[in-house]
C-alpha cells in the first residue's frame, strides 16, 4: 500500500468549555478513498478547519508530502494543494465557469490585462477531463446544482490539489448526479489523488470509499478498510451502542379516513389523488422534482392550488394560507429547515411555540410566558432535545435536534393530519432513530401522518401504505408489505402500476 | 445534579451574555458621561441633563418606530416627510382653533395612515422598503410644500395654540413633556417585544420570513403594522416640534431618517432584521443626544462636529461588529 500522503496525529482543539477534537488521527492516501464519518457534533466540521488552517491546533502533528507543516490559513492550505469542497458551494451564479474557477487568480498579462482566451483554454480543458459538457464561457448559475458541484472539483483540480475533501457532497445532488460524481471521484482516484469523503449517507461509503475513519464526541474511534465493515457495525461505531433495529415499526389498526385529497392541481402538480387514515403513517416515495413538496405546499396552504378538493373528516376545506390549514388541523413541517422551517437567529422556545403562540398569549396578545415556559420544557423532555437551555439559539444546535424542535412546533399546533417533508434529511443516525420513535408515538395516538421522503428504505420502513409521486402525478399505490424497492422506482421512473389493496 | 438544575443553571447563562452585550454601548455612555463632566462643570448638571433628554425625545420616538421597521428587516426613510407634514396638519388645525381633543389625535392619524400606506405598499406590492419609502419620503415632502405652500404654519395667539404649547414646552413634576413621551414610548415599546405576540412575530418575520408565514402567520399585516406605528411616532415627533415652535417647518425633520438609524444601530439593532433590542435604542438615541451637547458645551464648532459624530458612530459600530464575531 503507498505511503500516505497527508497525516493528522494526535490532534486536539479546544474551545472555551467544549474539547472539540482530542486526540484524533486521519490518513489520506493516493488513489483511495478515505470516508469521515460520525453524529452531527462528532468534531468532522472542526477537523477539516484544523487541517485547513481556518482554526489553529492545540496540539498534534499534521505531516503533508513527508514534512511536518502548518497551514495559517485556508488560502496556504489550498495553495499547498488541498482542496476542500464545502457542502454549500462558494461560487457566483453570474459570473461564467472560467471566470469561477479562476476567481482571484485570473490570468493576467504584465499589464493586468486579463488573458481570456488561455484562462478559457485552460478551464475548458479542466471541464473536459471531468467529462462536463459545458462550454466555460457558460454562466454558471444555467448549471444544475450537480453540475455547479463539478465546478468546485474542476476549481480545486486547477490549483493541482493532491487531496480533495468533499463535505456531504451529493446531499443536494439526484440519484443521476450522484452517479456521475461517482464516476469523477474514480477517476480522481485513478489519477493519484487523495480524498476525504464526508457523509452521513452509509450506503454511499460502502459504494465509494476505500477506509472510514469514524469520529464520536470530538474523538478518535477508529480507521476501518470498508471491506471489513457492515452498516450495522459501523454505525455502531459512530453511536456508541447497538441501534437493533433501523426502522422501528408499530402496527396501529387505522380507523376512518381523515384526509382526503381528490384531482388536486398547483404548480408542479397535476391531479393529485389520495387519503389518509387515522393512526397511519402515509410514505410519499418519488424522485426529486416528482411534485411531493409542492402537492404537501398547496394542502398546507402554503402555494395557491389550482384545482381540486381538500377534505378533512369529510368536510370540505379552503385553504388560503397556512394559517387556514394550521387552523383546520394540518401541520407541515418543512424539507428544508434553514430556508422556511426555523427562524435560526430566534433561541429554541421562541421557535417551537411561533405557529401555537395564540395558545400562549390571552386574546388581546398578550404573552403568558410561564404556560408557553412549561409547555416547551415538556417538549424538550418529551423530544429528548439536546440543548443546554431553551433559551439557546436554535442555529447553534445540531441539525437532529434542530428537526426534532421543528417537529414540536408543528405538533403544537395540536395537528390531526401531521405532513413531515424529509424529516431526516441531514440528521445523524442515532437521531434519526429518535424521530422514528416520535413518529410511531403520534401514530399510536391516532394521528394522520404523512412521511415525505427521498430514502426509499425510510418509506418502506416506516409507512402503513405508500403512493409514489412522478411529473406531478400519484402513479402508484402500495400496501406496505407489498412494497419493495424495485417496485416504488418502477413507479417513480413513470410506469403506472396499483396493487390491489 | 438532576435535570432541573441542569436547565436553570443554564438558562442563565445566555442572558448574563446579551447583558454584557447591552451594557458594551451603556458604558461608552458612561464613560463619554464621566470624560464630559471632567472637562466641563455646566455639563453633568440637573438642568443640562434634562435639557439633553428634551433634546433627545424627538429623535428617540422616530428611532423606536425604526426600531420595529428595522427588526422587520425593512427601513423607513419617510419619517422625517411625515413628521413634517403631520406637524403641518397640527398646526393647520391649531391656527383654526380645533381643540387639542381633535387636532392631535388627527394629525397621529394622518401620520399612521401615511406609514400604514407605505407599508400596504410593502406587504402587498412587493416592493423593497428602501424604495417604496424613499418614494414615500420625497412625496410627503411634497405634499408638505403644497399645504403649506413653502412658508410655515404658526399655530397663533389662541387659547388652544397655549394649551397645544404643552406638548413642546411644558413640565411635568420637574420633568419636560417630551421626556414623558418618550419615557412612555419606550415603555410601550418594550412591553410590545417583549410581552405580545405581535412582538414576537416581528422578531421571527425579521428572522425568516418564509419561515414566519409557514408557521400560519399574517405577515403582510405584521408589516402594515410595524409601518403605521412607525408613521404615528413619527407624527408625535411632529407635534413636540410643531408645538415648541409655535409653527410647523415645511422642511422640519429633513435628515431625521439618519439620525434615527444611527441610534438603532449603535443599540446593536442588526439591519440584517431579527435581532436587537428597544433598550439597545434608547441607550443609542442617548449617546447621539449626550454626544451633540458636549460637542456644543465643548466649543467644538458645527462643522467639526459632524464629523465627531460620524467618528463616533464609527468606532461605536466597529467595536460591536469585533465582539459579534
Amino acid at each position: 500500500m503507498p505511503q500516505p500522503i497527508l497525516q493528522l496525529e494526535g490532534i486536539e482543539k479546544s474551545f472555551p468549555g467544549v474539547k472539540a477534537l482530542d486526540g484524533v488521527n486521519l490518513a489520506v492516501t493516493p488513489g483511495r478513498v478515505m470516508a469521515l464519518v460520525g453524529e452531527n457534533g462528532a468534531g468532522k466540521s472542526t477537523l477539516m478547519k484544523v487541517l485547513t488552517g481556518i482554526y489553529t491546533r492545540d496540539a498534534g502533528r499534521l505531516v503533508y508530502q513527508g514534512e511536518e507543516i502548518t497551514f495559517p490559513g485556508p488560502r496556504h492550505s489550498q495553495e499547498a494543494g488541498i482542496g476542500i469542497i464545502h457542502q454549500e458551494l462558494n461560487l457566483l451564479p453570474e459570473l461564467t465557469i472560467a471566470e469561477n474557477i479562476f476567481l482571484g487568480r485570473e490570468k493576467t498579462s504584465r499589464f493586468g490585462r486579463i488573458l481570456w482566451s488561455e484562462m478559457y483554454a485552460e478551464a475548458d480543458r479542466l471541464l473536459a477531463k471531468l467529462g462536463i459538457g459545458h462550454n466555460s464561457k457558460t454562466r454558471l448559475g444555467n448549471l444544475g446544482i450537480g453540475e455547479q458541484q463539478m465546478v468546485e472539483i474542476a476549481k480545486a483540480l486547477s490549483f493541482e490539489s493532491k487531496v480533495i475533501i468533499m463535505d456531504e457532497p451529493t446531499d443536494a445532488l439526484t440519484d443521476t448526479e450522484t452517479e456521475a460524481l461517482f464516476a469523477v471521484i474514480e477517476e480522481l482516484k485513478a489519477s493519484g489523488h487523495g480524498i476525504v469523503y464526508i457523509s452521513h449517507r452509509l450506503k454511499e461509503i460502502f459504494e465509494i470509499c476505500d477506509e472510514v475513519t469514524v469520529l464520536r464526541d470530538g474523538k478518535f474511534i477508529g480507521e476501518r478498510p470498508v471491506s471489513e465493515l457492515d452498516e450495522d457495525t459501523l454505525i455502531e461505531m459512530m453511536v456508541g451502542r447497538r441501534l437493533d433495529e433501523q426502522y422501528p415499526r408499530v402496527d396501529v389498526e387505522p380507523t376512518t379516513t381523515s384526509l382526503k385529497v381528490e384531482n388536486l392541481h398547483a404548480r408542479g402538480v397535476h391531479g393529485a389523488t389520495f387519503s389518509v387514515h387515522q393512526g397511519e403513517i402515509l410514505g410519499v416515495a418519488g424522485l426529486m422534482g416528482s411534485g411531493r413538496t409542492e402537492l404537501m405546499r398547496a394542502i398546507f396552504g402554503a402555494d395557491p392550488m389550482e384545482k381540486g378538493e381538500i377534505r378533512l373528516f369529510g368536510a370540505l376545506l379552503d385553504l388560503k394560507s397556512p394559517k387556514d390549514a394550521i387552523d383546520a388541523g394540518i401541520a407541515y413541517i418543512s424539507e428544508d429547515r434553514k430556508a422556511d422551517g426555523l427562524v435560526l437567529g430566534l433561541c429554541v422556545k421562541k421557535n417551537m411555540t411561533l405557529a401555537a403562540l395564540s395558545a400562549f398569549s390571552t386574546p388581546s396578545g398578550r404573552l403568558q410566558h410561564t404556560t408557553e415556559r412549561q409547555a416547551v420544557d415538556d417538549f424538550i423532555g418529551h423530544f429528548n432535545i439536546k440543548t443546554p437551555s431553551r433559551s439557546q439559539t436554535i442555529g447553534n444546535l445540531s441539525g437532529g435536534n434542530q428537526q426534532k424542535v421543528s417537529i414540536a412546533k408543528g405538533l403544537m399546533t395540536r395537528p390531526r393530519v401531521l405532513i413531515l417533508d424529509e424529516p431526516t434529511r441531514g440528521v445523524d443516525v442515532g437521531a434519526k432513530k429518535e424521530i422514528y420513535q416520535l413518529i410511531n408515538t403520534f401514530k399510536q395516538e391516532g394521528m394522520s401522518i404523512i412521511l415525505v421522503s427521498s430514502e426509499m428504505p425510510e418509506v418502506l420502513g416506516m409507512s402503513d401504505r405508500i403512493i409514489v409521486m412522478h411529473e406531478g402525478r400519484v402513479t402508484g399505490e402500495f400496501a406496505a408489505e407489498d412494497a419493495n424497492q424495485e417496485k416504488l422506482m418502477a413507479c417513480a421512473v413513470g410506469k403506472t402500476e396499483t396493487e390491489a389493496l | 445534579m438532576t435535570p432541573s438544575d441542569k436547565v436553570i443553571q443554564s438558562v442563565r447563562r445566555p442572558s448574563l451574555k446579551d447583558r454584557l452585550i447591552e451594557q458594551k454601548s451603556l458604558i461608552a455612555l458612561l464613560v463619554m458621561i464621566v470624560i464630559v463632566s471632567l472637562l466641563n462643570p455646566h455639563f453633568f448638571t440637573l438642568a443640562n441633563i434634562l435639557n439633553i433628554l428634551r433634546q433627545t425625545a424627538v429623535n428617540a420616538i422616530i428611532a423606536v418606530g425604526m426600531t420595529l421597521v428595522i427588526l422587520t428587516a425593512g427601513i423607513d426613510l419617510s419619517v422625517g416627510s411625515i413628521l413634517a407634514f403631520a406637524g403641518a396638519v397640527g398646526a393647520g388645525l391649531i391656527a383654526r382653533e380645533i381643540p387639542l381633543a381633535v387636532s392631535v389625535p388627527a394629525a397621529l392619524a394622518v401620520g399612521t395612515a401615511m406609514g400604514a400606506a407605505s407599508g400596504i405598499i410593502i406587504a402587498k406590492g412587493r416592493v423593497q422598503a428602501f424604495i417604496a419609502t424613499l418614494v414615500a419620503m420625497t412625496l410627503i415632502r411634497g405634499l408638505t410644500l403644497v399645504y403649506t405652500d413653502g412658508r410655515p404654519i404658526s399655530t397663533g395667539f389662541t387659547d388652544t395654540a397655549d394649551a397645544f404649547a404643552f406638548i413642546g414646552t411644558g413640565y411635568l413634576l420637574g420633568i419636560p413633556f417630551p421626556v414623558w413621551l418618550m419615557v412612555i414610548t419606550f415603555g410601550a415599546a418594550w412591553y410590545l417585544l417583549n410581552h405580545t405576540r405581535l412582538g414576537r412575530y416581528i422578531y421571527a418575520l425579521g428572522g425568516n420570513e418564509e419561515a414566519t408565514r409557514l408557521s400560519g402567520i399574517n405577515v403582510d399585516r405584521i408589516k402594515i403594522t410595524v409601518y403605521a406605528i412607525c408613521g404615528f411616532l413619527s407624527a408625535l415627533a411632529g407635534l413636540i416640534i410643531t408645538s415648541r415652535l409655535s409653527s410647523a417647518q415645511p422642511t422640519a425633520g429633513a435628515g431625521y431618517e439618519l439620525d434615527a438609524i444611527a441610534a438603532v444601530v449603535l443599540g446593536g439593532t442588526s439591519l440584517m432584521g431579527g435581532k436587537g433590542s428597544i433598550m439597545g435604542t434608547l441607550v443609542g438615541a442617548l449617546i447621539i443626544g449626550f454626544l451633540n451637547n458636549a460637542l456644543n458645551l465643548l466649543d467644538v464648532s458645527s462643522y467639526y462636529q459632524m464629523i465627531a459624530k460620524a467618528v463616533v458612530i464609527l468606532l461605536a459600530v466597529l467595536v460591536d461588529t469585533r465582539s459579534k464575531t
